[in-house]
């Protein structure tokens, strides 16, 4: 299971990652050869198999709505790059 | 060739639960800018999702008032996108196993009942809110950078999914009135668009009346209001019909519609086409909502809008009917009628006369006295009864006791008066203006400080005019 | 007393967690001392291993001190998972098996190194440097809870937490000859863990016994309410105090024992262990697990992977955390992760994020789900006829830094034998059987979901009958 070039690069625009020239390169080798290995789990017929999802078979997990004490301001930001205000800032999303 | 709009909604409606989706942050206005914010909600390193119970049982709920099915296993999923409103760089949301399934929407029309397929309401939390700041546009182009505030991030949000089953922009927005309505008497959401509680998206398209094809639709967003969707949807029609019958093509495409100038924006299509790369929650178990839960919940169901709007439909038009549902009125109206007023009256009376607000707290059995005497009693002591209606004790006996003055001996001069001091409107009357009739009897009420009975001055009125 | 006689009776490196708590219960010493006895213990002999990210000064606690692995949040100490992209950062929150140490009064004495993300198996991957195998410097202490093991081992601290995805508790331990488990999934809470794989991510103990194993397993379990994937235990932990097996079942899956690459060393050293366990009184009996073993390691690298490039997509340098800048929002975040990022990160992002994407994901993803359901089923139909399985930890002992690294695929290898299990959210305890080549090997004991307490009981009487020195030899 081969992986081109393109799609490398077209996975790497999905996960956000800005790959360099040789990085490119390498990880079209790499994944390639990875795939080829994890690829192998398509030669077991497994049709009629339903998916796990989760290894414990749980169900109805969930709280009651009631609020606690929210963060605060100061730790809301205490590892904020950049903060204006009360508010993240962030480069223009053009 | 005549051509039939085809409309699906995707609705979005925040729920009022006292905490968010998955976290137990104040859900809701009100705090300053992220201070309703935790761990959960900031997708700080670690933290996990944790449902909401009541978010839950409200979304079924809501898909049982709407007629859905209520599938044995609901499954949450991972909406993968990048953008900083999404703090994980997922949304949690149902996908392929939502709550519910397959419903309907009955919308009374003049044609008869209409349904309206829901394919699907499910849960899903929302999104941060971002602000775009500088630029010399103040457009988000012309953005010099965006500020994120994470209050909203997580606000429980049911998404409802029509078919593609309605054919007017009146039907679009009788239909977004019932929904609402049904909402809101659910008790699960305000859902005021102006508040963005309630969001509305339309995809349409058309087809040749008749046929029943589907052909490319275009998504609209950004309306904020029953009547900004209805306008968007008729400008959306007629660009598509306008498109095929220059011989082009529609392109799906989607847009932003401005309700100060009617116009559609398209936005930029983006660089590489979607891929949200969906799966199941890992974070999360299955909801599996037992049998038990779903049949309280359906014992807890009002009556529904639809319902009632034919109920109401016997005595008065759809569009009275209507307007006292989606107003919340009709209830007060029934017990009113049931208490021994003339329907058509009372029906306009309270649409006309009453808060929406103040339909709980009226005693529809003092209603019902004010509405028999309303012509009886001067008209602004009927103004003055209605205006304290609501509050509590409130006895129609002492206005009804001041009868207004029917003597046309008392009438007649006060009504020669104003003819004679208003040349050019009897004038334009006589002209063919006998809208103008109002003009005269509310000048002769004020005149006698609203103590004339209204019914009177206005034969009165006429008569002098008349010839 | 005196820090020089505190020294004579803290032996960091054989002092046992349990006998330093009954130290402290009788006022030998104090728990400040304890602490400082391993801070000194640190100061010697961390500068050559770097087992730990940071060091705490001033205990938090009276109790027996305890090193927590770097993906494991802890308020206001900085907290890593080996990466630069969040170097600085400072929780202001603590995981709940931070708290929980906490409120058992276990103060925390450091953050221990790890693999980037908790991936890989070398702990070579961390942003700031390997760390180093306490019986031998020049080989890897296993990964990625190289740091939590090494500790263990080197006397740096008496017990420590690690994180288990496909074999991080268990494939260190094995390589730095200490006890490790990997619990039951859902039964330790993974709020506030740093995630890499969220339906394998599971937090447990690494200790010099299999008894301080059990008791540190007994402070972090049971149900969070702030994680809805975990449970109550259905039984308490019991400290194994027995030295004889009789009536357990034990079985030796054929594949799990046969495959290639398990170095003759380590077959030997497990064989006798097996035989050990037959003189104890256990029944041992042969079976089979062939698709587990066939395709665990294919199913475990496109789950965990597509997981994990979905729980690091919050890593985008806008709320914490690394940033570079850009004209754009995208731009931003596009050089945030690469610069953030590692090589082992950057590559399971890319593999997680093509195995979900449009037109694979019933091909890898949704393949990989059903295969874990045969996985699954391989296990249970074993526990039909055994109550604990057994098989090496690691194919090899230790190998030479460097040796793997430049080979994704051969270091995933590693976790050839821990990753079956792991995939059937199943526990599994890592125990020293012996040595190969003067380096610890380590036996994998399996058993069903929540039967913790008969891995206990095995490992322990196992552990008393091998007599494993666990204080590497150069340190002895
Ligand atoms: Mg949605
Ligand atoms: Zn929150």
């Amino acid at each position: 299971m081969a992986i081109t070039r393109e799609e490398v690069l077209h996975v790497a625009k999905l996960a956000r990652l800005e790959l360099s020239g040789d990085e490119v390169e390498r990880l079209t080798l790499e994944l390639g050869a990875i795939l080829e290995a994890v690829g192998k789990v398509a030669e077991l017929d497994l049709d009629d198999v339903p998916p796990t999802s989760h290894p414990l078979e749980l169900v109805n997990a969930w709280r009651e709505d009631e609020p606690y004490d929210s963060l605060g301001l100061d730790a809301v930001f205490a590892n904020a790059p950049q903060r204006e205000d009360d508010l993240f800032r962030v480069p223009p999303t053009t | 060739m005549t051509w039939q709009p085809v409309v699906g909604l995707e609705i979005h409606v925040q729920l009022k639960t006292r905490t968010k989706m998955f976290c137990r942050c104040a859900n809701g206005f009100g705090g300053g800018e992220n201070t309703q914010t935790c761990p959960v909600c900031l997708a700080l390193p670690g933290a996990l999702p944790v449902p909401n119970r009541i978010a839950l049982e409200w979304t079924l709920k809501l898909g049982l008032a709407l007629g859905c099915e209520i599938p044995k296993r609901a499954v949450f999923a991972r909406k993968n996108y990048f953008y900083p409103d999404s703090p994980k760089g997922y949304q949690i949301s149902q996908y392929d196993l939502p709550s519910c399934v397959n419903g309907r929407m009955l919308v009374p029309s003049s044609a008869g009942d209409h349904e309206v397929g829901i394919v699907r309401a499910h849960l899903e939390e929302d999104a941060a809110k971002t602000v775009h700041v500088g630029g010399r546009t103040g457009r988000i182009g012309g953005a010099e950078h965006s500020l994120v505030d994470f209050n909203r991030v997580g606000t429980p949000l049911v998404e409802i999914v029509t078919g593609p089953d309605i054919h007017s922009s009146e039907d679009a927005r009788r239909f977004l009135q019932l929904l609402r309505q049904t909402i809101v008497e659910l008790g699960i959401s305000d859902a005021e668009m102006e508040k963005g509680t309630l969001r509305v998206d339309a995809n349409v398209s058309v087809r040749p009346a008749g046929s029943a094809e589907l052909r490319t639709r275009c998504e609209l967003k950004n309306m904020n209001s029953f009547r900004f969707v209805a306008q968007g949807i008729d400008a959306e029609v007629a660009r598509q019909i306008a498109v095929y019958e220059a011989g082009g093509e529609v392109v799906q495409e989607t847009y932003d519609f401005d309700a100060s100038s009617g116009a559609l924006t398209a936005r930029r299509s983006k660089e590489e086409a979607d891929d949200y790369r969906y799966f199941p929650e890992p974070d999360l178990v299955p909801v599996e909502p037992p049998a038990e839960l779903v049949e309280r919940l359906r014992g807890e169901l009002p009556e529904l809008p639809s319902v009632r709007i034919r109920r109401l439909e016997r005595e008065l038009d759809l569009d009275r009917a209507l307007v006292l549902v989606t107003g919340g009125l009709d209830r007060l109206y029934e017990a009113t009628v049931a208490a021994g007023a003339e329907p058509l009256p009372v029906a306009n009376l309270i649409a006309n006369r009453l808060a929406t607000s103040a339909g709980d707290a009226v005693d529809a059995s003092q209603l019902a006295l004010l509405v028999g005497a309303r012509d009886r009693i001067p008209r602004a002591v009927l103004d003055d009864a209605l205006s304290h209606i609501d509050e509590p004790g409130f006895e129609a006996a002492p206005y009804l006791a001041q009868e207004a003055v029917s003597d046309t001996g008392e009438l007649e001069p006060v009504i020669a008066r104003i003819i004679d001091a208003n040349p050019g409107q009897v004038a334009a009357y006589r002209g063919g203006k006998e809208g103008l009739l109002g003009f005269f009897v509310g000048q002769v009420l004020k005149e006698t400080g609203g103590k004339a009975n209204a019914r009177v001055v206005s034969e009165l009125v006429r008569e002098r005019l008349g010839a | 007393m005196g820090v020089s006689s505190v020294s004579s009776v803290v032996d960091t490196l054989r002092l046992t967690a349990e006998e330093a708590a009954g130290l402290v219960e009788r006022k030998e010493v104090t728990g400040a001392e304890l602490h400082r006895a391993y801070l000194d213990a640190a100061a010697e002999r961390d500068p050559e291993l770097h087992c730990y990210l940071r060091l705490v000064d001033e205990p938090n606690g009276d109790g027996v001190p305890v090193a927590l692995k770097d993906v494991i949040s802890t308020h206001g100490i900085e907290t890593t998972a080996g990466s630069k992209i969040l170097a600085g950062y400072v929780p202001q929150f603590d995981s709940t098996v931070a708290a929980r140490c906490k409120a058992a009064g276990l103060p925390i004495i450091g953050k221990t190194n790890t693999d980037e993300f908790a991936m890989g198996s070398s702990t070579e991957n961390s942003a700031y440097g390997p760390t180093r195998n306490p019986w031998d410097p020049e080989r890897v202490p296993g990964g990625s809870g190289g740091g939590s093991a090494a500790a263990v081992s080197a006397g740096l601290a008496p017990w420590a937490l690690g994180s288990d995805t496909g074999g991080s508790i268990k494939q260190p331990s094995a390589l730095c000859g200490n006890v490790g488990l990997r619990p039951t999934y859902g039964t330790v809470s993974r709020y506030g863990i740093v995630a890499f794989a969220s339906s394998l991510d599971q937090v447990g103990p690494v200790a010099k016994n299999v008894r301080d194993c059990a008791l540190l397993y007994s402070l972090i379990a049971g149900r969070d309410e702030r994680d809805s994937t975990t449970v109550e235990l259905p039984e308490p932990v019991r400290l194994p105090e027995g030295e004889d097996l009789s009536g357990l079942r034990i079985g030796v899956p054929k594949e799990l024992n046969e495959a290639e690459g398990i170095e003759p060393g380590v077959t030997t050293a497990v064989q006798n262990a097996i035989e050990l366990a037959r003189s104890l009184g256990a029944e041992v009996g042969e079976c089979e697990l062939p698709r587990s073993v066939e395709y665990g390691l294919a199913c475990y690298y496109l789950i965990a992977p597509a997981e994990a490039s979905s729980n690091l997509a919050r890593y985008d340098g806008v709320r914490y955390g690394l940033r570079v800048d850009g004209e754009s929002y995208r731009e931003m975040v596009e050089r945030t992760r690469d610069v953030g990022f590692g090589d082992e990160p950057k590559r399971r992002i890319m593999l997680g994020t093509y195995a979900l994407s449009a037109g694979y994901f019933d091909a890898f993803y949704g393949q990989a789900q059903k295969v874990r359901t045969v996985i699954a089923r391989e296990h249970a139909a074993a526990f039909e006829r055994f109550d604990v399985l057994v098989s090496p930890t690691s194919p090899t002992v230790a190998f030479k830094l460097g040796e793997k690294a430049a080979n994704p695929l051969a270091m995933y290898l590693s976790d050839l034998l821990t990753i079956p299990s792991c995939m059937a959210g199943l526990p599994g305890l890592n125990v020293p059987c012996g040595l190969s080549e003067g380096l610890p090997v380590g036996l994998q004991l399996i058993g069903p979901q929540f039967s913790e307490n008969t891995l206990f009981r095995t490992g322990h009487a196992l552990e008393q009958a091998i007599g494993f020195d666990p204080v590497p030899e150069r340190l002895r």
